[in-house]
């Protein structure tokens, strides 16, 4: 059963969406995958393998980021599919959209610095034992770059030491040499916590953009590691079955 | 037919930015004596209700599932006939 050699990601688009064509470009002629766009009115995600929630500024951010796009319709689908343990991965505005559903725990305010802030950033790999990072190993230092204003973490004690015992931190932003301090937090996230999953490891959302890190001309390929983990997940999930 | 009245605020146990800047502008204008700035939503709701009592409801319902995100937020509300 199942594509041994490309997969399908399906690329949601809402209104706002301003990152979804990068997200395709990535997987379809980078990474040579199947690729598609999901209108966000969709009642059906169709065949896809993964979802990705593009960056943008869905609703133009209104209320707040996220809070009106987790009530459109494909939503219903993708929270369904991630309940059924499909890989899903919400980038920058997708993050908090996964924030939102409440398919991730936690929240996103406003950066610290009020300013928004669009350049590369390091990040730790803090868990390589993911459907997201298994071509990284623990500890490497990936260039990717975010460009948000409101990209800071927020989450209660109680959540944040879950996340911290259940190793669902992923990324964390750290200095070249992986140092992680507050020097090396861009957005005044509670732990530098540039991205997270969920407990059973296939929702994943970051605020830094791998899809802008995929070609040598873009200043870093360190994104393709990304995509290039989910790839492997389901391939070798395929081989199993 | 009833009007709601909401406020929506940060936690408080959250560092309000926007409120810390626009308090240093406050500040700037010489008004040293204002602190605890902190910035929220206003927000007004319309709403066909029966009573007063499902009015509350409503808007009660409203906060929770879409106005207010209680993960970082808090919220008031005025409900009055309009």
């Amino acid at each position: 059963m199942g594509r041994l050699s490309t997969m399908k990601f399906g690329v949601v688009v809402f209104p706002g969406s301003n990152c979804d064509h990068d997200a395709y470009h990535a997987v379809k002629h980078v990474l040579k995958q199947d690729a598609e766009f999901i209108w966000h009115k969709s009642t059906s995600l169709g065949d896809v393998d993964a979802v990705i929630l593009p960056g943008g500024f869905s609703y133009g951010d209104y209320l707040r980021t996220g809070a009106i796009a987790r009530f459109s319709p494909v939503m219903r689908e993708v929270v369904k599919f991630a309940e059924a343990g499909g890989t899903v991965i919400g980038i920058c505005n997708g993050f908090q959209i996964l924030l939102e559903a409440g398919l991730l725990p936690g929240a996103i305010l406003r950066n610290r610095s009020l300013q928004f802030i669009c350049r590369h950033v390091n990040l730790k790999v803090e868990n390589a034992q993911t459907r997201f990072t298994s071509a990284c190993s623990k500890g490497d230092v990936l260039s990717i770059p975010i460009a948000h204003g409101e990209g800071n973490y927020f989450a209660d004690a109680d959540t944040l030491s879950a996340l911290q015992d259940n190793e669902q931190i992923v990324f964390r932003y750290c200095g070249p040499d992986g140092t992680v301090s507050d020097e090396t937090n861009p957005n005044g996230s509670l732990l530098n916590i540039a991205g997270i999953m969920n407990t059973r490891g296939n929702v994943l959302g970051m605020m830094p953009h791998p899809e802008r890190a995929v070609e040598a001309e873009l200043g870093s390929t360190d994104g393709v590691k990304i995509f290039t983990s989910i790839i492997k997940s389901m391939v070798s999930m395929d081989v199993s079955l | 037919m009833y009007q709601a009245t909401i406020t929506i605020t940060l936690r408080t146990s959250i560092l309000d930015v926007q409120g810390k800047a626009v308090e240093h502008g406050i500040h700037s204008l010489g008004m040293s004596n204002v602190s605890n700035v902190r910035i929220g939503k206003h927000i007004e709701l319309t709403i066909d209700a029966a009573d007063e009592a499902e009015a509350k409801r409503i808007t009660d319902e409203a906060c929770r599932k879409i106005l207010a995100n209680q993960v970082m937020e808090d919220y008031t509300y005025t409900v009055k006939k309009a």
